[in-house]
This record gives structure tokens, sequence and C-alpha cells, in this order.
């Protein structure tokens, strides 16, 4: 009935048309210029716009690639970015499962006040702590170290991560502790030999979500690896690249591709998990 | 140096990994010999004792410091509300404050009004799951690289010059003037909330695109038999299903409107009238080394986001029961 007709009234349907392949132009040209653009050669870059390159083919090139990974330390910010990224994200998950595990398996005094202090720092501004966190890390000798970051991003990351977990936990039918607890199980037992196996697809989500989170952090980084070359994560490294203004924008792109890969690559295999993770995180609470 | 970041990234994946597993199973054990009483009330601190304590230290205190220090002059001394009406009656301070409004307004109702249009729209079109890619991809993209983005898509060349920018390329093949959207006040700070929008679309449509497929077909079907046009339909039927989404969606993206920092860092680092709140507090803290106003512009940020708080916190109880 529905084909029928819509098919009859298809001229009607033409706004539809223009609104879905408009927003679908302006959302995808952006990202087309920025990858043309990375492998054009500076003077081409300088003297035309990124779309007259398909009219001369043969004039790309990789050699923004190499002379920004020449770059003082842009090939090291990568392996920085992942230096900061994965124990920051392994840590968060490991802390956040446990504690979502006692959350949601187990009564205990406190627990209604715990689980609702969390829930309402998710949305806590980090401006707010970044004055003394970043006095104490000065006093400790923390500024400018890995350590130091992983804890910032554990720390800022967990209401999130427990959050997320915790409705998933929640979920988990309670008859699986139960049965288990009769045979004798201790909670860690439990913990490692049932919910961390069935929580797998879970654990998953949160780990991607966490690790693109992490990725692109700019301020946490700026803050407190900032004022350190050597350690400067990739958000960091670019943003200095593009406030030199030294630049054309041939590099500045390649540098933002180069920024991007990781992510883009890690969200795009797993984005089933990532899509899990958002929604059980934002549209059941 | 990149060998050794290789090293130190495997290195302390494994150490946290096996220092975990080891606290949990050892912890575990030695709590279990205790009284079975003791136990039940102490096992669940072994395993939420870490996150509460990290949240505790790296979150709740600092904040409460914070807020203590915005009343602090710059001698230690009491200084009452001085540091708020320092920062409130500074120009800077007030273009932020209606920047930040600005911002508050327009990235949720944009976010909803794309996010659900092309969610509802998406499905009627052959080509939707391309549409959808495109708007889904910018999500995994940093503020940082979306500020390169929309900053090489905003450029400008005076007049007569090669237009090598899409934008201005666009605006003069219309026939127009060049505009300098970065530094032009009528326009930068809608150029800037574009490119986070740009970002962030598709978060929206992923959750819109969820909340769709929970609407009855049968009831959707009804409308249609009954003579209801598409839009009508629309309207009345799958609508009201979505209002819980569009809340959703509007306040996670409020957070985000309030949070804004990065984007703005690096596209005009708050210059030409384009600050932020955050922008303000990180010069505070930075150029001005002045931990008593920076505190009072947290303090001043923290309080514009309470009310979503307690929203979430009221939501969060009505769903799951908790007291």
């Amino acid at each position: 009935m529905g084909a029928a007709r819509l098919r009859a009234v298809w001229w009607r349907r033409i706004p539809v048309h223009v609104v879905v392949v408009g927003v679908a132009v302006i959302w995808a040209v952006p990202l087309l210029g920025l990858v043309v653009s990375a492998f054009r050669p500076s003077w081409a870059v300088l003297s035309s716009g990124w779309w007259e390159s398909f009219a001369l083919p043969g004039d790309y090139t990789l050699e923004n690639y190499r002379r920004v990974l020449d770059r003082d330390g842009m090939a090291l910010s990568l392996f920085n970015s992942l230096a900061v990224v994965v124990p920051a994200t392994v840590l968060t998950v490991a802390l956040g499962a446990a504690a979502a595990y006692a959350l949601a398996g187990m009564r205990f005094r406190l627990r209604s006040a715990v689980l609702l202090t969390i829930v309402a720092l998710i949305i806590v501004p980090i401006q707010i702590t970044l004055v003394p966190l970043l006095r104490v890390f000065n006093l400790l000798d923390l500024t400018g170290s890995f350590l130091g970051i992983w804890l910032v991003h554990l720390g800022f990351g967990l209401p999130f991560a427990v959050y997320l977990l915790h409705n998933f936990f929640a979920a988990i039918p309670r008859e699986l502790f139960e049965a288990a607890e009769m045979d004798g199980a201790s909670r860690g037992q439990i913990f490692f030999s049932i919910v961390l196996p069935v929580a797998r697809p879970a654990l998953a989500a949160l780990a991607i979500f966490d690790f693109v989170w992490t990725w692109n952090d700019l301020l946490v980084a700026l803050i407190f690896l900032g004022g350190f070359r050597d350690v400067a994560p990739m958000t960091v490294a670019v943003s200095q690249l593009v406030a030199s203004r030294g630049d054309g924008w041939e590099i500045l792109t390649s540098a933002a591709v180069l920024s991007v890969l990781v992510p883009m690559a890690v969200f795009v295999a797993l984005q089933r998990h990532f899509v899990r993770g958002l929604l059980a995180g934002v549209s059941k609470g | 140096m990149i060998a050794d970041r290789i090293v130190l990234t495997l290195a302390a994946t494994a150490v946290i990994v096996v220092a975990g597993w080891a606290y949990l199973r050892l912890g575990d054990r030695a709590l279990a010999a205790l009284p079975r009483g003791a136990y039940r009330r102490l096992v669940p601190w072994l395993f939420a004792g870490p996150a509460v304590a990290m949240v505790l230290l790296a979150l709740a205190f600092p904040a409460a410091v914070t807020v203590g220090w915005s009343f602090v002059d710059a001698d230690g001394g009491f200084a009452g509300f001085a540091n708020y009406v320092q920062t409130l009656s500074d120009e800077v301070t007030r273009i932020a404050l209606r920047n930040t409004v600005l911002w508050v307004v327009l990235l949720p109702s944009l976010a909803v009004l794309v996010g659900l249009a092309i969610a509802v729209l998406a499905e009627r079109v052959r080509y939707g799951a391309l549409v959808k890619a495109a708007l889904f991809l910018p999500i995994a993209i940093s503020a940082v690289a979306a500020g390169v983005i929309w900053s090489f898509m905003y450029d400008y060349q005076p007049p007569g010059a090669a237009q090598t920018a899409t934008l201005n390329a666009v605006v003069t093949a219309l026939g127009g003037e060049p505009v300098a959207w970065i530094v032009d006040t009528a326009t930068n700070n809608y150029a800037l909330i574009g490119a986070t929008l740009w970002t962030q679309a598709g978060f929206a449509m992923v959750i819109f695109d969820a909340a769709l497929r929970s609407v009855p077909g049968e009831l959707l079907e009804a409308a249609r038999l009954d003579g209801a046009s598409e839009w009508k339909a629309f309207r009345h039927v799958t609508l009201p299903f979505l209002v819980p989404t569009v809340v959703v969606v509007a306040t996670t993206m409020t957070v985000t409107a309030l949070k804004a920092f990065d984007i703005v860092y690096v596209m005009t680092n708050g210059n030409y009238g384009t600050d932020v709140l955050s922008t303000v507090m990180y010069r505070a803290l930075f150029t001005a080394k002045d931990n008593g106003l920076a505190g009072a512009v947290a303090t001043i940020l923290m309080l514009t986001v309470v009310p979503i708080m307690v929203f979430n916190v009221r939501q969060f109880r009505r769903e799951t029961g908790v007291a």
C-alpha cells in the first residue's frame, strides 16, 4: 500500500531528497577537503582549491606526511598518545568494572549514595577541578608524567564508566549470581568467572568509547602534559602546529589526518560496540 | 624514544591487568577468612573502594577546593564575592557569558534538528546508509582536528585573490564577496558552533535512530490507514514517542556546549570576541596565574550545569528505583 502511494506522488518527495543530500554534502565535504589537501603539494594548495585537483590528476604527493613526521617530536607524539590512552583506558575499564559490579550486584550501606554521587559527577565540568589538581601535581612532581595523566583521565572517566557498566550489570539476571553463591563461590570468583565473561560486549563498548574520548582530549593533556614537548600527545602537537601559524594548509591537514587515523580506525572497525555503548550510556538514563 | 613509549604502553597495561587481578583475588580471599557477616559488609568496598577513592580525589575534593578558592584573594585572605564581582564586571567575561548562552541555545537545538531529521528521513531514501555514515564519521574526530578542518573550510583570501577555501569559493561563485568567517564578529561565533555541530550531530542521529525503532509500527500503520499524511503521522504518532529522547539529546548537547573549549582554543584562541567560559578560565589560570579568579569562573561554569545534574539524578532514581 505504502509503496504504491509513495510512487504516485514521487515529486512530493523532492524536498526529502534535497534535505538529505544537502546534509550529507555539508557533512562529507569538509572531510573530503581535508584528505585531498593533505596529499597536495604546497604550491597547489596555495594557488587553487582542493576540488580543482580532480582536474589535474597525478598532482598528489606523500611529501607532506614525510615533512610532518620529520618534524621535531611529531612521530613521537603519535606514540605518546598511545602511551597516554591505552593504560588510561585499561585502568578506567578495570576500576569501573569492579565498582559497577559492587554497585549493581551487592547490597551495602551507602550504595545509593555512591551511585547517585557518581551519576551527578558525570557532567561536572572538569575545569572546576583543574586548579587544585595542578597544584597537587606540581607538589608531587606528577606534571608532565604519564602516571599523572593516567590518574587524571581515570578520575574523570570513572563516573561515566561506572554508570555505563552499572546499567549493563544490573540487567544480568540475578539468578546467575545467586546460583553461583549457592555453590559456595565468593564474590571475587563470581566477578571473574561470571560477570566479566557475560559483560564482555559492555566492556568492549566502554573501552572503545574511552579510547576515542581520551585520544581526542586536548584540555587535560594541555594542562598536565602541555609544557613538556617530549610527552605531548597528538592533539597537543597539532594544536601547537596550528598556533605557530608558520605552516601551510598542506602541513596542517596532513597532521590532522595523522591525528585522526588511529581513533577513526578503532571507531570504524568496532562501531557496533561503540553505538551500543553510546545508547546504553545516554538513552537508558 | 618511540621504542620507550611502546614498551611503556605494553608494560603499564600488563601491570594494571595483573595488579588488578591480584588485588581482587587476594583481597577477596583475605576477606573470606572473616566471619560471613563481616565479609558481606566489607567485600563491596574491596570492589568499589578504588574507584570511589579516585573519584573523590580527582573530582569531588578538587571541585570543593576550587569553590573555596573562589572566595580567596591573591594574598590568601578572605575575599567574599570580590573575585566574582571582578570577573563579572570584566568585559571579557561578559562576552564569554553571552557567547556561552549562544552556544547553549544553538548547539542543542541544531543537533536535535539535524539528528532527528536525518534519523527520520534517511529511512525514506535508498542511499540512507551513506548519509548516516557521513554524519557518523566525524564523531571519532577530535575537536583539534575538527578545528583544523573547519579553519580550512572558513579560510579567507581578500577579494580578487583565488579563494582556495571551500566556503568562500562557494560564496564568490554565487557572486558574493568573500567573508572572513572567523574574524568577522557577525559570523565567527556561529562558525565555531557550526564546526562543533559537525562533530556532534552524529551522536544525536544515532540516539534518535535507536529511539525510532521503539515507535510501534502498528500505530503508524493505523494512522496512515486513517488517511493521515506522512507529516501528520510523524507529528502525532512518532514525535510524542521521541520526547524523552529529545530531552536526553538536548541535555547532553547543553553540557557539551557549556564545556566547549578545544574548538575555540584551536580556531580562535578566544580572539575576535569568541571567548567562552572555558577559555576565559584557562587564561585566568595560565596567563594571569590567578587561582581565585580562575576558581570564580570555574564555579560560575559549574553552577550552570547544576540544574541538568539534578535532572539527571532524578531521572536515574525514577528509572532504577534507587532511593
